[in-house]
């Protein structure tokens, strides 16, 4: 700063002083009352109102932000979402998983007909082909499908809402009520929710939300919820069963949000939750052709670009940790005898494990490699459809319902992916946040696994 | 439209837009508005960007910036977090109000909301204090021709003493006159002349009182008034905002020649002020 422009400040400041004894104390009411007056006259002018036609809005609020209907209207449409999502996402992935396994044998008799060695049909093929197939044939239909649904709704309006409907439950569990808000951003990513908590002006009711972002199912993890879902109810008709599950899923994850906000609210960050104001914006018609083409380019082929890209070296790693052996046994069976007793305990087992494991860089991978990984294992080579995994994972690997159960409640609860607590980090700038961003969910998801699991064991109910 | 690339997975930490444009050149466009009226839909109407856009008040945490070309000249576009009112109740309020203030863009649209149009007018009001060079963009009237509400454009601009022009973003409606009430307002061939509110004989006399002083230190480049606003209302964050310009960053902004004269602190001329002006560029 230079000396005359700091030495100006100076006087400025001191006349600023001298006069501010003559300040009105109700300046800024002043002011403010002024300026309302101002727009007030000049609205009056230039606005007119033809007779009010009949109000959609506040027809449609008075049902959606309701005491008595608000609540089950959400559940309503979120099971809507999930239904469309269930049924509609079989079919394509049935399709695209033949048409992919139909390119493996060609593939694999490229390989014999150019006479490479087997460990390159094995790496290339079995590894890296196999293995992006299945990210994207369990992956994209339920994506392509669910990703524009709920756009719509964000378009529509309708997320404000679900704020306002869940504000108060948010702040009898010590939190913030914009959380309900960076919360529906998680189901879309969690690490958008977690940029999302910056409209959390209080630092404490930030650091919760961006602690217990991870509980609600991200993208990258609905399809896993939705698969296992379908598998559970496999053969008892329409897809109703799946929806349902899906659903008690969400709303599982969504109290357990709670749950851990209200315990955070009362131990690591204590205080009292700030008030604020929402304003709830009109509903607008959505573009619906934007709004498919968007998620579509953007979101769907995003999540799928980045599962693909981490899925292609996933496949190398699982491949050569089956065929590596050591001793009698694969690397892999090795891995995953050491975690089976921890896995068993958790109702799930070692591969699962393993798989949730490798699946850190994007939890969109876990059930492929999983599934890659019972592959290697077993002399399988084909799967295309629900019905060929029910085999796999029931028949092959003694699998029960308490076993999708559990996975189902780990994908749900456990740590978020890399790139989340990369975010974590960024937001809050301190590495033990970021480490208990990981640590609180992964505690949750052990401890809500085993009583479960133990539990059901207790019960002979398995 | 949802989520997009920019807006979720890893590019949430590493935002960045058109690279390789030399900023100087750019003549730079604030975009100010109240919460949930279309700004980011704006922002990506001009710019052609995907930011993140969604009907709820708050979407928009990043700092969004992009850039646009119109008749030969790059206009950079800052999109600032929406807000009710300037008066620095927030943190968003003050982002927004030391923008406009401190960072002296060469135009600043106001983006308002055509079926609430009462409510909007306060934050125009509050914009035109700080700068007089600002378009107002009244967005979403086909929103408000479906609710009956009829806004008479031509008025409110006399009203306002800025260009006023009717948009619907999302359906492209407007942008052209847009564009171009923007690139006329940043290079000064359409002047404005807004009409202020007045708080009444005490106020004004307080205000008439430090505006010298104001104006010896900030020559008239930016709203004195708003800032003696401030000051006469005590606000201490206004007064390091002060101390940062005058020492700060936007120091090399300034000609050297003109310090020395006496510490006049003046921007350096505008892209389009050089020889030959905008019109002609075009």
């Amino acid at each position: 700063m230079s000396l005359a422009s700091a030495a100006k400040l100076e006087d400025l400041l001191k006349e600023v002083e001298v006069i501010r004894g003559q300040v009105p104390v109700d300046l800024n009411d002043r002011i403010v009352s002024s300026i309302y007056d101002r727009a007030e006259s000049i609205a009056h002018k230039v606005v007119k109102k033809e007779k009010p036609v009949f109000d959609w809005d506040a027809r449609l609020d008075d049902i959606l932000t309701s005491r008595l209907f608000g609540f089950p209207s959400m559940i309503l449409l979120l099971a809507l979402v999930f239904f469309i999502t269930v049924t509609g996402a079989n079919y394509p992935s049935g399709i695209l998983a033949g048409l992919f396994f139909r390119g493996q044998e060609m593939l694999t008799g490229l390989c014999l007909w150019l006479n490479t060695p087997a460990w390159v049909n094995g790496l290339l093929v079995e590894g890296v082909y196999r293995c992006l197939a299945w990210v994207v044939s369990v992956m994209l239909p339920p994506m392509a499908i669910f990703f524009p649904c709920f756009t719509l709704l964000e378009d529509m309006g309708y997320l404000p809402r679900v704020a306002f409907n869940l504000d108060n439950i948010f702040k009898r569990a010590g939190a913030h009520g914009k959380q309900s808000l960076t919360m529906s951003m998680g189901f879309g990513c969690n690490a958008a929710g977690i940029i999302a908590c910056r409209i959390i002006e209080s630092p404490r009711e930030r650091l919760i939300a961006m602690l217990t972002n991870s509980f609600v199912p991200c993208n990258g993890r609905f399809p896993l919820l939705i698969t296992l879902a379908g598998l559970l109810v496999l053969g008892s008709g329409p897809s109703l069963g799946a929806t349902m599950i899906v659903v008690g899923m969400v709303v599982f994850g969504i109290m357990i949000t709670l749950a851990v906000s209200w315990l955070l609210s009362r131990t690591l960050l204590k205080g009292v939750p700030s008030s604020f104001t929402l304003e709830l914006p009109p509903y607008r018609k959505p573009q619906v052709g934007k709004i498919i083409v968007r998620s579509l380019l953007d979101r769907t082929m995003f999540v799928l670009g980045r599962a693909v890209c981490v899925a292609a070296p996933a496949g190398v790693v699982i491949w050569v940790l089956a065929n590596l052996r050591v001793g009698e046994m694969s690397l892999l069976a090795h891995a995953a005898g050491w975690l089976n007793p921890f896995g068993q305990l958790l109702g799930l087992d070692g591969f699962i494990l393993m798989a949730f494991l490798l699946g850190l860089p994007a939890n969109e991978i876990v059930l492929p490699i999983l599934i890659m990984s019972y592959l290697s294992t077993g002399s399988m080579t084909g799967l295309d459809s629900l019905e060929a995994l029910h085999r796999l994972f029931v028949t092959g690997h003694g699998w029960t319902w308490l076993t999708a159960l559990c996975m189902m409640l780990f994908s749900l609860l456990h740590y978020p992916c890399a790139t989340t607590l990369w975010t974590v980090y960024k937001e809050s700038g301190s590495l033990k946040w970021t480490a208990l961003a990981a640590l609180i969910p992964l505690c949750t998801a052990c401890a809500v696994c085993s009583l479960v699991a133990g539990t059901a064991r207790l019960l002979g109910l398995v | 439209m949802g989520l997009t690339r920019q807006s979720s997975g890893f590019k949430t930490n590493t935002v960045s837009f058109l690279k390789g444009v030399p900023a100087k050149e750019d003549l730079v466009i604030a975009l100010a508005g109240n919460p949930n009226t279309g700004k980011s839909t704006v922002f990506n109407a001009l710019t052609g960007l995907n930011q993140h856009t969604g009907n709820w008040p708050g979407k928009t945490v990043l700092h969004a910036e992009g850039r646009y070309i119109y008749q030969g000249m790059v206009f950079k576009l800052v999109d600032l977090p929406g807000t009710y009112s300037l008066l620095a109740n927030s943190v968003e309020e003050q982002v927004a109000g030391d923008y406009l203030c401190f960072a002296g863009p060469d135009a600043t649209v106001v983006v308002v909301d055509a079926t609430c149009l009462e409510r909007n007018l306060n934050l125009v009001l509050q914009v035109l204090e700080i700068t007089p060079r600002v378009v107002v963009c009244v967005n979403l009237v086909d929103e408000a021709r479906r609710k009956k509400i009829r806004i008479d454009l031509d008025l409110l601009a006399q009203e306002l003493g800025v260009p006023v022009v009717g948009a619907a973003a999302r359906n492209g409606e407007g942008l052209n006159q847009l564009l171009s009430a923007i690139a006329g307002v940043a290079c000064r061939r359409i002047s404005t002349s807004p009409h202020l509110v007045r708080y009444g004989g005490l106020v004004e006399n307080l205000l008439a009182a430090i505006d010298p002083a104001i104006k010896e230190l900030f020559g008239d480049h930016f709203g004195s008034r708003w800032l003696a606003l401030r000051l006469l209302d005590g606000d201490q964050a206004v007064i390091a905002a002060i101390r940062e310009w005058l020492g700060g960053s936007k120091i090399s902004r300034v000609k050297k020649g003109d310090q020395r004269q006496g510490g006049k602190l003046r921007y350096e001329p505008g892209f389009c002020s050089q020889a030959g002006g905008p019109a002609q560029r075009g």
